[in-house]
């Protein structure tokens, strides 16, 4: 295996940057905000868990789909469902006129519960729905677009399509959906309160933990081969096909592989908040999503999960002053970061703080280097 | 005529219409092993679009294709490739955002499926193959360097690299030398030589020395037809070769 120097010393810079992330996640958040600020961090990670998937489609694949809140609710409803069967116990319920069912579905005159909520009450289907039903429907768009060789502008504006699609779906059928207030009051995941800021906390952390292992994984694909594929499907894919590719197949598999990380994103964020609704599902959202992953930088796994920090930072802050101008804020945001910063901060960053920091740890490099082998030595005279 | 087992390429009453406009007409080519064949004619004479058939990026209305016994008008694009035909385009396609090596690399016939790409490792093989190809296509210093900062020549060179290294039995190469400086012509001439050893090759070109060069056979192409077809001798004292030329 030939690594040149440069290759290694990327790699353990690399490395390093998702260190700094994951302390950050783990110890620098944790300690310094009190709970309810480390709980809006949660809820903005599982936003980083759509951009991370961007990334993938669109940064590297240029596949960009303005669809990605679809996946984002489908997984989100998906927890939803499960954690509202779970507080409609025919105890809980026992006013209803139909004891046992979720409440919406009795106020809307729904006698029993849909046939497609019945898995839903249990758990481990409930953890492989919310990634597979996500995964079921990129794939059944996927084969149906990318097969037909379907893109850019076109595929773009037919996931947004079917973002609008479904939300109205899911407006329309109120007795099995909840309707536009969506799936509220949700209480408990296996007997255990997530209201409790206890409970937040430790959902904190399971947040935190999985976007870590979905950023190591996105990292794993984007180092292989395929990696290396999708980009280059992105510069020429005329070219990908006549070397002996079935270029669809590519495309199929990232939108999934996207599509499955939006839907774990979505279930942490049902669980963080206690409901879900459409207005996560739209167009809006799902406009926001790839705006997290552009001001980040949408080459850059890294970049993509501050962006969505950033970003959403910025709205709770916007919105807690100035409600009405946050959708200007933003459609600024992104025409300035599509105008001037096409990288997004991964650029701006390599552009202007890499080589500040390469000079000084340029100078860090030179006593380090020297340090090992005079332990090495050391180790050595130790009989 | 001849049996089609002599060749390994046969193309038969091929033809392509573009909305009631004939690209191709009625047009066959008959390439054996081994062979260098090239094909002039003046713009829009259909010569892109013969090996735009042939490699299945645009369907015939009519014909047939038949590469080594197969069929290639009803199979995929990808298939096809697989199958042993290997097509450079007419301006530089190539991978800018990759390295030259990771151009090669990727063009290396292995791990073509979705988990095959995953499972894909770098081993000796394919270190082998690349720095092989790398060395013959006069790319061996610039394998850590971005394919965006080639010069236009070691581009058009990349993706004649990128071919090899799948070992294509039929290599089409459109307009390899156009834009290319004398010097870098003289060298992709005795690249060409060296592939031919042991590839059939089917080029698409405009410069009449480079032709000489290298061509056993030339095809002349007019309005998607062949016009006349021999030794460039016997073609450019062909009077309706002449013709056309003259009258272009
Ligand atoms: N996909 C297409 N649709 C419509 N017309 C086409 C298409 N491809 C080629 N043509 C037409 O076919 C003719 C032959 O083109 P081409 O094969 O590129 O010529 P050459 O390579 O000999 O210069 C041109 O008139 C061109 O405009
Ligand atoms: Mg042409």
């Amino acid at each position: 295996m030939k690594t040149t120097p440069s290759a290694s010393s990327l790699m353990s810079r690399e490395n390093l940057y998702f260190l700094v992330l994951a302390a950050l996640l783990l110890l620098v958040f944790p300690v310094l905000l009190d709970a309810f600020r480390l709980n809006l961090v949660g809820k903005y990670l599982t936003y980083a868990f759509v951009a991370v998937g961007l990334v993938l489609c669109w940064g590297k694949g240029g596949i960009l789909s303005l669809g990605q809140g679809v996946f984002f609710g489908l997984g989100g409803y998906c927890m939803a469902m499960f954690l509202k069967l779970e507080a409609s116990s025919p105890e809980a319920t026992a006013s209803q006129s139909t004891p046992g069912i979720p409440d919406f579905m009795d106020w809307n005159q729904v006698t029993e519960l849909p046939w497609f909520w019945q898995p839903f009450h249990s758990f481990s289907f409930t953890l492989i729905a919310v990634v597979m039903v996500p995964v079921i429907l990129a794939f059944i768009i996927g084969v149906a677009m990318f097969k037909r060789r379907v893109g850019g502008v076109y595929f773009a504006i037919i996931t947004q399509a079917i973002a609008a699609i479904l939300t109205i779906l899911i407006i329309g059928q109120q007795g099995f959906t909840g309707g536009a207030n969506g799936i509220t009051d949700l209480r408990t995941l296996m007997g255990w309160d997530i209201r409790s800021n206890e409970a937040k906390t430790v959902l904190y952390f399971v947040t935190s933990g999985l976007l870590l292992a979905c950023v190591l994984l996105a990292r794993h694909v984007l180092g292989s081969k395929l990696g290396r594929i999708l980009v280059a499907m992105r510069d020429q894919e005329d070219r990908v096909r006549f070397s002996g590719y079935d270029v669809a197949s590519f495309k199929v598999f990232v939108f999934c592989l996207a599509a499955a990380l939006s839907g774990i994103g979505g279930a942490l964020f049902t669980l963080q908040v206690g409901f879900m609704s459409p207005s996560f599902v739209g167009i809006v959202p799902s406009i926001e999503m790839v705006i997290f992953c552009a001001v980040g930088g949408r080459h850059s796994l890294l970049g993509a999960v501050y962006g969505a920090l950033l970003v959403n930072a910025a709205k709770t802050g916007f919105s807690e002053s100035f409600p009405e101008l946050w959708l200007y804020a933003m459609g600024a945001l992104f025409i300035a970061v599509v105008l001037a910063f096409p990288n997004g901060i991964a650029g701006l960053y390599q552009r202007y703080l890499m080589p500040l920091e390469k000079k000084m740890l340029g100078g860090l490099g030179k006593a380090a280097n020297t340090r090992p082998t005079a332990a090495a030595r050391r180790m050595e005279e130790t009989p | 005529m001849s049996t089609s087992r002599d060749f390994i390429l046969t193309v038969e009453g091929l033809t392509v219409s573009f909305d009631g406009f004939k690209a191709v007409n009625d047009l066959s080519l008959y390439l054996e092993h081994n062979e260098i064949r090239v094909i002039i004619g003046p713009n829009g004479a259909g010569k892109t679009t013969v090996l735009d058939l042939i490699c299945g990026k645009t369907r015939a209305t009519d014909g047939a294709i038949r590469f080594k016994g197969q069929e290639l008008t009803r199979m995929k694009e990808h298939q096809i490739v697989r199958s042993g035909v290997g097509r450079k385009f007419q301006n530089p396609s190539i991978y800018d955002d990759l390295t030259v090596f990771e151009n090669l690399e990727v063009s290396y016939p292995r791990g073509r499926s979705v988990m095959g790409a995953l499972a894909f490792r770098r081993d000796q093989q394919v270190l082998d193959a690349v720095h092989e190809v790398a060395e013959t296509i006069f790319l061996a210093d610039q394998l850590d360097c971005r394919a965006d900062l080639l010069s236009h020549g070691q581009k058009q060179w990349l993706e004649i690299g990128m071919l090899l290294i799948q070992k294509p039995d039929l290599l089409m190469l459109d307009e390899p030398v156009a834009g290319m400086s004398v010097a870098e012509r003289k060298k992709t001439a005795e690249l060409l030589k060296v592939i031919t050893r042991n590839h059939t090759v089917l080029v698409i070109e405009h410069d009449m020395q480079f032709v000489g060069d290298i061509a056993d056979r030339v095809t002349v192409m007019h309005q998607g037809q062949v016009l006349s077809e021999g030794s460039l001798a016997h073609v450019k004292a062909d009077p309706k070769v002449v013709e056309v030329y003259l009258g272009h």
